[in-house]
């Protein structure tokens, strides 16, 4: 987790120093261009990517720096999918407009249930998730009519991205969207985390006791976050549901809950780059691996979890971190 | 009218009795080390795939196979307690659902590997099949025997629980784990073999479902949802919690499924939310 603010700083100089670009997240944004010109076979897959990432991240904001474990993140996921989805079947098929409803629709359910989540902690904590995940699940299943059940959702169509560009076969635009997306998005996360309000929610995940009795509002900081996080893993959800132009009942299951979870812990809670450098990982190795033998993947994903905990506690980020400190420490 | 109430209630405390014996282990254990064992249900689903293996491929008895899945089942869940899990008892219960979702993602592959992702095909005996009628009610003789198992190792459980000085150690340990530790009781040993028991508990509940749920890979992810339930509702470390929790849960959905189909699983995770809304700490929960 990121250390304390060394002696001799002030508080404010500690945040402008973290907010400053380094060179390697300069290069990593570059290098996300570059799958246009290297693997333009696997435009689609890298837009898969950028859309986990981005779901990734916004469980990152609740899990990784607000400490609120959720087994039931999908349920936004979903919702953000089903309002695209349904909005480009029944109003039209600009994808802007849907993708803002959707952010809409998460956030406003995100922010009625956050009333729920700010009152838990623990185990309570992660049951009602869960519960609140597979209740919206058996929802959207039951209500068939609306949403074609366990088939999927049929007859989504998008129009052109701007009027302009066609979703095509190979994903160019669907990269490009996903990605312009994913990148706006990754701008509000690191102003968030960077600024006072973040540092609260990283006090709220060290110790909830401490924050409250110096003051800090700890519920409605929470409640806060929820909703933004709600809100980003809706757009995330509509991303996939017009990139792709279905929508399935497997945007709202455990599966994907657990999957994101899966995810962010193999990349690195609590750094903002975790959840993309996990759903890289995590997206790119189930592709291969699944080429083979698609049942036996989840052997694979569960070994690299036990070695991840038991090995790598802070996940691949803060290995390397550690491993980039230890470097530096020996250079000087 | 009454006859076929009292049928789907008697199925429906049957099939909450299969939950008991699944989660009764977690149940226990999470509230002795805190210890959040989400790989439970690879237990229970293990001793399914052994009772499975001994019946069909080696002509084994019913009956005979289930003190199988039990031992089969405790054993494994000893290897990994001492191997991985008493490493973590300290990290935080996040590192811990993730360890052990782990352990369920490989077993899940493991047995889909050796099995195939197919049903398992269980021969019950013929003394199981069929059913009484009692008073104008059918009781299958199957879910009489699950009902009358079940009630004997609570009855057991209840009176090691009680009376026996493993039994007060467990107990010590549940309710302040450092005390325990002040008087001298040594709490990972305690702790091992709870863990062993309850392990085994769910490879004989897993055995038992076979029958009534069915058995494939999905077995571990599917019952993982309901154990939970069960263990957060019934409160942790209760074993009164989790076999009322367990009952309500099992006839809450059997009854909603067969009066209110239309509800289909929603009932059950409503009660769920409902009651941990009302009692985060479950029912019988005192933290």
């Amino acid at each position: 987790m990121a250390g304390a603010a060394p002696e001799g700083v002030t508080p404010h100089q500690y945040l402008e120093n973290q907010t400053r670009w380094r060179r390697v997240e300069i290069a990593f944004w570059l290098a996300t261009l570059l799958p246009f010109v290297v693997t333009p076979t696997y435009l689609s897959l890298a837009s898969q990517i950028a859309i986990t990432a981005l779901f990734a991240l916004s469980l990152d904001l609740i899990l990784g720096y607000a400490g609120i474990v959720s087994l039931g993140h999908a349920a936004f996921f979903g919702l953000g999918a089903y309002t695209a989805g349904l909005m480009s079947k029944f109003v039209w098929g600009e994808p802007l407009t849907g993708l803002v409803a959707a952010a809409a629709i998460a956030g406003l359910v995100g922010f009625a249930t956050s009333f729920i989540i700010a009152r838990f902690r623990h185990l309570a904590l992660i049951m009602i998730t869960l519960g609140l995940g597979l209740l919206l699940h058996e929802a959207a299943n039951s209500a068939s009519w609306l949403t074609g059940g366990a088939d999927g959702l049929q007859g989504v169509d998008i129009w052109p991205l701007l009027g302009a560009f066609k979703f095509d076969l190979y994903g160019r635009t669907a990269y490009a969207y996903s990605l312009v997306v994913l990148a706006l998005m990754f701008l509000v996360a690191r102003r968030l985390i960077h600024s006072p309000f973040g540092l609260a929610l990283r006090g709220i995940r060290e110790n909830a006791v401490r924050m409250s009795a110096i003051g800090a509002p700890n519920r409605s900081h929470v409640r806060k976050v929820y909703t933004i996080s709600a809100v980003i893993a809706g757009i995330a959800g509509a991303l996939l549901a017009q990139t792709t132009e279905t929508v399935s009942l497997e945007v709202l299951s455990f599966e994907r809950s657990a999957d994101v979870l899966v995810i962010l812990i193999l990349g690195g809670a609590g750094r903002l780059y975790g959840g993309i450098l996990g759903a890289i990982i995590y997206m790119v190795a189930r592709d291969q691996f699944s080429g083979i033998n698609p049942q036996f993947w989840y052997f694979w994903i569960g070994l690299l979890l036990v070695a991840v905990v038991m090995l790598l506690p802070n996940g691949i980020l803060g290995g390397l971190a550690r491993f980039a400190e230890r470097w530096q420490g020996g250079r000087r | 009218m009454i006859g076929p109430f009292v049928g789907v209630l008697f199925d429906g405390f049957a099939y909450g009795m299969l939950l008991f014996l699944l989660s009764v282990g977690l149940s226990v254990t999470l509230g002795m080390m805190n210890f959040i064992n989400l790989a439970h249900c690879s237990f229970g689903m293990l001793g399914g795939y052994v009772t499975v293996t001994l019946m069909d491929h080696l002509g084994w008895p019913f009956l005979a196979s289930l003190p199988v899945a039990f031992l089969a089942a405790a054993a494994v869940s000893i290897l990994l307690e001492r191997t991985l899990y008493r490493r973590l008892y300290r990290a935080s219960e996040l590192d811990q659902c993730l360890l052990t979702i782990g352990i369920v993602f490989m077993s899940v592959a493991a047995a889909a590997y050796v099995y195939g992702t197919v049903q398992q095909p269980l021969q019950l005996p013929d003394y199981l099949q069929g059913s009484v009628v009692i008073a104008g009610v059918n009781f299958a003789l199957y879910r009489v025997f699950l009902v009358a198992t079940a009630l004997a190792i609570t009855l057991v459980l209840v009176a090691a629980l009680e009376w026996t000085r493993f039994g007060t150690r467990v107990r010590a340990a549940v309710d302040n784990q450092r005390m325990a530790r002040g008087l001298g009781i040594n709490v990972d040993r305690t702790f091992a073999i709870t863990f062993a028991l309850g392990g085994g508990l769910a490879g004989l509940g897993g055995a038992l479902a076979i029958a009534i749920v069915g058995l494939d890979p999905g077995f571990a992810f599917a019952y993982l949802v309901y154990v939970l339930i069960v263990v957060s509702v019934g409160g942790l470390g209760s074993i009164r919690g989790s076999f009322a929790a367990a009952a309500v849960l099992g006839i809450s959905d059997v009854a909603g499924k067969y009066y209110v189909p239309q509800l289909g699983a929603f009932l059950i995770y409503l009660v769920m939310v409902g009651l941990l809304m009302w009692r985060p700490s479950g029912l019988f929960g005192k933290r």
